[in-house]
């Protein structure tokens, strides 16, 4: 039997995942959080006498909190196992991917530990973020001249 | 290749099981059961595999009042690299070592090996063992365990637990009838999150290697049982075994992976997976009951995806094995 032939039997015998609901969910969710985000945004401007880049910071900043605490508690990954992407695209993902790689490699030390992982997921998000920032930036100059 | 064993038999077993497989259905056949948390009292993950391990073997001696020195071998695998919890437990075993890795298969490996010495009358009392923990196959394999990653449908969840099987010469209930070692076998499947589909071809080909040796037709086993190929990869197999070798798996045919846990109301997606899933179901509640007699004659075939993260980013596909043991049910 060649491999295109037992491809075939695999694909038969294997269900569909429901991208559709999932993206529905993650709409729904991940949309709710954006205007959490966005509530929060004026409600800082409004108690702190923040301008909006400042209190975008603040918010930002609220997020990592939240995710990091609910990931030490347990609860975020059976979060993400019931709205999907609606929590791990956000700014909360990114928390909670350094979250749990330091949770996890606590064992190994301080410096090879948790030093040496902590960027284990999050680094590639860095990494190409920094990147398509440069190139983005650059063909803007080039078009519209910055 | 199959071997044909005339003075092997199995004279205890000793199983171990974390909390997601005392909630699961056949809590009830383990001998020790762990309900709440999995490090067991230690202070990391790996640790506790290593002290689940120790505890099987630790009481398979205890229970049949046999010291250590009367094992001639003892002969180990896990999942975890350079099957540190296998080589961390026998430090604290004086007993001669053998550490072998097969992935999720390794049990039938041991009991091949084991087998084998004894027949061979090289050894008389062989212990074969083998463990894994959920946390230290996420954390290895996959992502940080509290990483919550959306997983497939066609994912399974590595069972926590360690089983020790202790072999002898002396005449038991149980006999271990003949065994067949598999072929490496590689169908091209990439996809991480379907080990079922990964290993399915292997366990065909092994249980057909196995029926064509022995001159044996399905119908023969009181029961056929795949290591942890899930609800998918079950389905796969039979489908596989259908189209390639015309022949169809009946009733008696059924998958360790789908029975380890209440599919319904566990989150554990298409089922159990990890060397210790087809060992606690093949010799803790398998071998318990053809000790009652429900069963004569099993051919029990775990099955292991020889995965390796760093091969499957160099985009290679994944190759699988499995081995056959035709267990037998001799009347004392």
């Amino acid at each position: 039997m060649n491999k295109n032939k037992y491809k075939e039997i695999v694909n038969r015998n294997t269900p569909k995942e429901e991208c559709f609901k999932n993206g529905i969910i993650a709409f729904l969710v991940g949309g709710t959080i954006g205007a959490l985000g966005e509530l929060l945004l004026r409600c800082y401007m409004m108690w702190l006498n923040l301008p909006r880049k400042e209190s975008g910071i603040l918010v930002t900043l609220t997020f990592v909190a939240i995710a990091s605490i609910l990931t030490a508690l347990g609860i975020f990954d059976v979060l993400v196992t019931k709205v999907k992407a609606a929590l791990f695209i956000p700014i909360t993902g990114f928390a909670h991917s350094m979250t749990s790689a330091a949770l996890e490699y606590k064992h190994e030390g301080l410096v090879l530990g948790i030093g040496t992982n902590i960027f284990k997921l999050a680094g590639t998000v860095i990494l190409y973020g920094v990147v398509s920032v440069y190139v983005f930036g650059l063909i803007r100059l080039l078009t519209i001249g910055g | 290749m199959t071997i044909k064993y005339n003075n092997v038999y199995i004279m205890d077993t000793y199983t171990v099981c974390g909390p997601y497989e005392n909630d699961g259905p056949l809590s009830n056949y383990f001998d020790k059961k762990y309900e709440k948390e999995l490090y067991f009292g230690e202070k990391s993950w790996e640790k506790a595999e290593v002290h689940l391990l120790k505890e099987a073997n630790t009481n398979i001696l205890k229970k049949n009042k046999i010291k250590e020195e009367d094992i001639d071998l003892l002969i180990s695998g896990d999942l975890q690299n350079q099957i540190s919890a296998s080589d961390y437990m026998a430090r604290d075993f004086n007993i001669p070592f053998i550490g072998i890795f097969e992935a999720c298969s390794t049990i039938s490996e041991g009991i091949i090996l084991g087998s084998t010495f004894i027949e061979g009358k090289k050894a008389k009392k062989v212990i074969a063992c083998t463990s894994s923990h959920n946390m230290v196959a996420e954390k290895q394999f996959r992502n940080p365990t509290e990483y919550g990653a959306p997983k497939k449908k066609t994912a399974t969840f590595t069972s926590t637990g360690a089983a020790s099987i202790l072999l002898t010469n002396k005449k038991s209930k149980v006999k271990i009838e003949s065994t067949t070692i598999g072929k490496v076998v590689d169908m091209g499947v990439t996809d991480v999150n379907h080990m079922g589909a990964v290993m399915a071809p292997a366990a065909g080909d092994v249980i057909y290697n196995h029926l064509k040796d022995t001159n044996r037709d399905p119908s023969y086993y009181d029961l056929i049982l795949t290591g942890d190929l899930g609800i998918y990869g079950k389905n796969i197999l039979r489908d596989y075994m259908l189209t390639k070798y015309n022949i169809e798996l009946g009733n008696n045919y059924n998958d360790c992976g789908t029975l380890l846990y209440d599919l319904d109301k566990q989150p554990v997606l298409a089922g159990a997976s990890g060397p210790v899933c087809s060992a606690l179901v093949g010799f803790g509640y398998i071998y318990k009951e053809m000790l009652k007699g429900k069963y004569k004659k099993v051919l029990l075939v775990p099955t292991g995806a020889l995965f390796s993260p760093t091969f499957t980013f160099q985009k290679e596909t994944i190759p699988g094995i499995a081995n056959a043991i035709s267990l037998e049910d001799v009347e004392k």
